[in-house]
């Protein structure tokens, strides 16, 4: 027994098992802050390791306390998962080198201790997902990652922080417990909570209605919780409001780990079993994810705070990611999975520059930030390249997901040739948000009586975090082989039936 | 079977709906929480139905089981278990908020807190 082999394992009980060590560290300078980022990156290296596994050798199963799935609880890391695990760890390492002047600036010492804690145990809730094989553990590891999160929205500099909070709490819940009544259906009917159990117990009863309603009650709550349009309300407000550094890690990982439960449940129990019925509940996703991205993007057109533009582009980019899911074709599924990775590094360089611009301004309002293109060059430039990756223009990881979804969506025929132009239009719309912010920033002299003479450029480890991601960008603009071998590998797995 | 046989689940939908409706039309944060609270009620209850056998008694093994003896299906009470803990630390947790927020705004009525952020 090598501890290599226990990775899978690993990967989740490690920040279990160090959050409550770190609620006992409070108000100790910077060690919980140190903790917390060790154990981060090393499960980031653990996260690498599987993925590299993964590629060898194909999927890695593991059963906990060696009891036989489907009697106990068995771990499954596909490509996939292999992944999430690398974006969920990344996100958070990244989040946590480049946010803690940030999180000083912030949260106040006497607290930041116990905020690290509930950020080890969101980053648990949300790899558990990743690797979990049971229906039930998901909702777990689901509520882990929520109630850690509620917390840290919670801590955010304003009042406004603490309603945010609330909504977010009162809709997580709800989507949970959906996903729960759905579960609870899916398991009436097959007395299985294994997944890969349950999709060869499903083909016999296929054709009940409690089945499809369990798919509709399943898709609905973990829609919740990826705030897809017009379920999003709370998103951009929580992104507003919570510390900066707690934004970065959600805009990159939390909303997407929903999504991939909606992936795994479509593809692995509803479409290989309902056939019609499952194709009839995607194409019904399909006006959503439209509206999605036209919504997503219009708003934040016209939005005042940064923060909040972003989260409204994450709506957007949510639905370019569930368009993929529900198109319902191999080529959909890739290009779903392959934008998982991109979002994630887009998403992560553009709240990192943000977070540096709201620790020298105090502000996230834009028009505040007129002249940060001269005080801050870096940090400015760093945003601008990444927000071209926003928009998908060639040579960069943006460029890379929207070409793999437009020739997905192409394959519908007629209706394709009409989502690739609403597409196109969104895409557009990210122009003129990424341009309102460039102006400001470069054109627009300080607004009077603002004294600038305090502000420098953002700190080094932001800066250093800020630019590898600028540089993975455009590294898996070109080279984008890593996502598209994995997204593939799954692909084939679902529509080869090779799992 | 009658509809009316079928009483829990109508009960379960009751409930479902009385929390939802809670949920979605109180302004009054607490209210919120105990819609919150029957919601998630629903679905312990639903749980609760789909393990009982007919015939069987509860899943405790005492000595030899006589041979034909059924049981009910101990799995989902166990899962529902876990679920009720969830639900209390959500609970406790969106009292919490609702106590800081009463702190800072001095209501948790929604359209108040509105109007104060919108004054601000």
């Amino acid at each position: 027994m090598t501890l290599t082999e226990q990775f899978p394992v690993l990967v989740v009980v490690l920040p279990l098992f160090v959050a409550p060590l770190l609620a006992l560290l409070a108000s100790r300078g910077n060690l919980p802050w140190l903790v917390a980022t060790v154990t981060s990156a090393l499960t980031f290296a653990m996260a690498i390791a599987l993925a590299a596994q993964v590629m060898q050798t194909g999927v890695i199963y593991y059963e906990l306390g060696n009891w036989p799935v489907p009697f106990g609880i068995g771990l499954t890391i596909g490509p996939l998962s292999a992944m999430m695990l690398m974006i969920i760890s990344g996100a958070s390492t990244v989040a946590l080198v480049a946010g803690r002047e940030s999180m000083n600036a912030e949260v106040g010492t006497a607290h930041q201790a116990l905020l690290y804690s509930c950020w080890l145990l969101a980053m648990t809730g949300l790899l558990g997902i990743t690797v979990t094989g049971d229906a039930f553990n998901i909702f777990v590891f689901m509520e882990i990652s929520s109630l850690a999160s509620y917390v840290m929205v919670a801590n955010g500099p304003k009042r406004q922080a603490l309603t945010a909070s609330f909504k977010y709490l009162v809709t997580g819940t709800l989507g949970a417990t959906f996903y729960l009544i759905g579960v609870g259906y899916l398991y009436m009917m097959t007395g299985t909570l294994n997944i890969a159990d349950m999709a060869v117990r499903l083909a016999d009863v296929s054709d009940t209605l409690p089945v499809m309603i369990a798919g509709g009650f399943v898709i609905l709550g973990v829609a919740l919780k990826a705030a897809l349009f017009p379920m999003h309300a709370w998103m951009p407000n929580a992104y507003q409001h919570a510390p900066t550094p707690v934004a970065i890690f959600f805009a990159a990982c939390a909303t997407k780990v929903a999504l991939f439960v909606m992936l795994r449940f479509q593809y692995e129990l509803l479409l290989p079993n309902l056939g019609p019925q499952a194709a009839f509940l995607s194409s019904w996703l399909i006006p959503l994810c439209v509206g999605g991205f036209l919504v997503g993007s219009a708003v934040a057109m016209f939005e005042r705070d940064l923060k909040r533009m972003l989260g409204y582009s994450s709506v957007a980019q949510l639905g370019y990611i569930v368009l993929g899911i529900s198109l319902a074709n191999s080529a959909g599924v890739t290009a779903a999975m392959i934008h998982f990775f991109n979002h994630a590094l887009i998403k992560a360089a553009l709240f990192v520059a943000v977070a540096g611009m709201v620790l020298r301004f105090g502000s996230s309002n834009i028009e505040q930030l007129a002249g940060v293109g001269k005080r801050m060059p870096w940090t400015t430039l760093g945003f601008v390249l990444a927000g071209v990756s926003l928009i998908g223009v060639p040579l960069t990881a943006g460029f890379i997901s929207k070409w793999y979804l437009i020739q997905a969506v192409l394959e519908l025929g007629g209706l394709g040739i009409l989502l690739t132009i609403l597409i196109l239009v969104s895409s557009l719309m990210a122009v003129v948000y990424i341009w309102k912010v460039v102006e400001v920033a470069y054109f627009k002299e300080p607004i009077d009586g603002q004294s600038m003479v305090g502000v420098r450029e953002a700190p080094m480890p932001l800066l250093v975090v800020l630019w590898v991601l600028v540089l993975a960008n455009i590294w898996f603009g070109i080279d984008p082989s890593i996502p598209i071998t994995l997204a593939e590998q799954e692909a084939a797995g679902f529509f080869g039936g090779a799992r | 079977m009658t509809l009316l046989g079928l009483y829990n689940y109508w009960i379960f939908i009751l409930l479902l709906v009385v929390g939802l409706y809670a949920v979605l039309v109180k302004g009054n944060y607490v209210k919120r929480m105990i819609g919150l609270g029957i919601f998630q009620s629903a679905v312990f209850l639903l749980y609760i139905t789909m393990d009982k056998v007919e015939g069987g008694t509860g899943p405790i093994m005492q000595g030899v089981p006589e041979p034909g003896q059924l049981y009910a299906n101990p799995i989902p009470q166990v899962l529902i278990l876990t679920a009720i803990v969830v639900g209390i630390a959500v609970t406790a947790l969106g009292l919490a908020l609702a106590i800081r927020i009463r702190e800072e705004y001095g209501s948790i009525e929604e359209s108040d807190i509105r109007r104060l952020d919108h004054e601000s």
